[in-house]
């Protein structure tokens, strides 16, 4: 079964609305609780990197019965070296961002701890594409 | 009392229900439906949490409870109630007069039941200082919030403390002292009196346990009334010798923060039941962090609010928080005063394990859950989304549920039944026996008089 969100850059206040859809379906689908867990908290920082730093963003989920792949894309800077961004601790996220709790540099970093699958795909100037896949058990 | 599994004491009256829906609006887990015109609840989603029961206009919701005659079986007849019982009477009535008032009902022995409370806050910090139990640790204080935690959080079922609540404590705490009296065991009888449905239920059907130590249930409203037909108005001789063990910490127990101020580093409480559901979704999410100890009460006020209470909360709380400054501290009462062996009593207030239950989901089988949700997605796109209710159902999304599980029908939604009559796929006369069906024929008739009008009980 398939899902889409959007996602407006900026603002705080609703991030964390789409991934708290895709869990109310994932435990209406009776998915383990730490994997719902793994998936939520991934999107939640993918959602987050989105409103930090992006224009706008758009989430589609995709369901099968032994998986779920969620991309979520966005219109934004773009992250110049991947690598260097999937490190614990690395930021660019500006000052304001930084003094409401988020942008400690541990989004890609953890996305990656709780997704068996992860892809980013980035192009400067124009914007992100992340892909997450997680099985379910 | 043996333990009857999913008991619930919330009954409907179908004498007095309308069936306005306002109760099918308030309830946290879209336990009720509207059918035939009257308020239904499922008993497998219900957490007692008492919210429809409040929101009802005309006091249909009733509670079941046992009879106080029962208590005539036993020899040493123990009353255990919460200090927010004393709460209830009026300013004029010390409790001196009030034990003794319970007394003249028929209870041979009076015990509060946040006593000795030294002994759950020692066996909590044991518990907390595990290292290896998740964090935040979440009270099961309430039984309202540890059944929504079952049933609508079950991944946090986990974090639930594996310890038991203060009238399990009394409990123990009576029988061993009267033991040491010279009683026998099968002599005493407990009773224990709540302003709260979800202690009702969890006494009946006790989660993580076979069987209940009480041996009745007795409304709090109920109990009230007996006594102030028979308290006395002068003084009586002093009992505050069966009042030894109690505390300031005792006394507030019940109130909010009254868990939290002594757990954890840092702690939160929070009270009413969708306050709780909206912290619940946010720790769910892992977006609360460094927090190690949960209060969650459901009711506004904590048991201050109970359902079965006479007073007013507020002032409820004010005349407790009152009465726990003339106390002593928990710490301060020696346990020669307690005279039962503490480490027993310790011991038994462990939990073994409090195991999930998951309450929303579509069935095990995966690949047809997914196709019902698919389903009910596609329906909701055709639904009004006003959510309105008349169709029985809480809301649209509810409805679209209840269709895919047959449990509802495409012609239920009023909107939808009218575009049908409208592009002449059904007739009128049909479409009206349908709204009929759900709301009874009285509906329609007009009549100043008939249930539900203006003003009625509002
Ligand atoms: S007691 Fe609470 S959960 Fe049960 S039906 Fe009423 S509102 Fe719903
Ligand atoms: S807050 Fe107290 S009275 Fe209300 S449901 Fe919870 S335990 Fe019962």
């Amino acid at each position: 079964m398939k899902l889409t969100f959007s996602i407006q850059g900026g603002d705080f206040t609703h991030a964390g609305h789409p991934s708290s859809e895709v869990k109310k379906v994932l435990k209406q689908l009776d998915i383990d609780g730490k994997t719902i867990k793994n998936i939520v908290i991934a999107l939640y920082e993918a959602e987050v990197n989105v409103v930090a730093h992006a224009w706008m963003g758009t989430v589609s989920v995709d369901i099968e019965e032994n998986k779920i792949t969620i991309w979520v894309t966005d219109e934004g800077p773009g992250i110049a070296d991947i690598e260097l961004a999937m490190q614990a601790g690395f930021s660019t996220a500006s000052k304001e961002v930084r003094e409401m709790g988020f942008g400690a540099g541990m989004g890609l970093p953890n996305m990656k701890k709780n997704t068996d699958e992860l892809q980013i795909e980035s192009e400067v100037g124009i914007g992100t594409k992340v892909k997450m896949v997680n099985y379910f058990s | 009392m043996s333990g009857l599994p999913n008991y619930h004491a919330l009954k409907v009256d179908a004498a007095k229900c309308i069936g306005c829906t306002h109760c099918m609006k308030a309830c946290p887990t879209e336990a009720i439906r509207v059918i035939d015109g009257l308020a239904v609840i499922d008993h497998e989603r219900c957490v007692d949490c008492g919210q429809c029961h409040r929101s009802c206009p005309t006091r249909a919701f009733y509670v079941e409870q046992d009879d106080l005659a029962k208590i005539k079986a036993f020899k040493y007849r123990v009353i255990l109630f919460p200090s927010i019982m004393i709460g209830q009477f009026p300013e004029k009535y010390n409790e001196t007069q009030i034990y003794s008032g319970l007394k003249k009902v028929g209870f041979t022995h009076v015990f509060e039941v946040e006593q000795p409370i030294q002994l759950l806050i020692d066996s909590v910090n044991e518990y907390l200082r595990n290292e290896e139990n998740p964090k935040p640790a979440i009270s099961t204080y309430c039984p309202a919030v540890v059944r929504l935690i079952q049933g609508r959080y079950p991944s946090l079922s986990e974090n639930l403390i594996l310890r038991k609540a203060p009238h399990d404590l009394a409990a123990h705490f009576a029988i061993e002292r009267l033991l040491l009296e010279g009683a026998q065991r099968d002599e005493i009888g407990l009773f224990y009196a709540t302003p709260c449905i979800a202690k009702i239920a969890s006494v009946k059907s006790p989660v993580g346990e076979r069987e209940s130590i009480v041996d009745g249930i007795v409304n709090m409203n109920h109990l009230y009334n007996e006594v102030m037909k028979v308290i006395s108005e002068v003084e009586v001789e002093d009992n505050s010798v069966q009042r030894q063990n109690l505390s300031e910490e005792g006394i507030l127990w019940s109130l909010t923060r009254g868990e939290s101020r002594h757990f954890g580093s840092r702690s939160i409480a929070i009270d009413g039941i969708h306050n709780v559901v909206r912290f619940l979704e946010r720790l769910e999410n892992d977006q609360v962090k460094g927090v190690d100890f949960l209060e969650l009460r459901a009711c506004d006020q904590s048991c201050a609010g109970g359902i079965l209470l006479t007073g007013n909360r507020f002032l409820t709380v004010e005349k407790l928080e009152r009465r726990a400054k003339r106390y002593p501290s928990a710490k301060d009462i020696s346990e020669s005063t307690i005279r039962v062996n503490i480490e027993e009593l310790k011991q038994k207030l462990v939990i073994d394990s409090i195991s999930p239950k998951p309450l929303f989901i579509f069935g095990k089988d995966r690949v047809k859950a997914m196709d019902k949700m698919t389903r009910a997605q596609r329906i909701v796109c055709s639904l009004p989304g006003i959510d309105c209710g008349a169709c029985g159902a809480p809301n649209c999304h509810a409805l679209a549920e209840d269709m895919v599980n047959r449990k509802a029908k495409m012609s239920d939604c009023i909107f939808l039944q009218q575009m049908w009559e409208d592009e002449g796929k059904i007739t009128a006369g049909k479409a009206h026996l349908n709204v009929q069906k759900k709301w009874g024929t009285d509906r329609f008739k007009a009549d100043c008089n008939k249930r539900g009008r203006r003003n009625e009980g509002f």
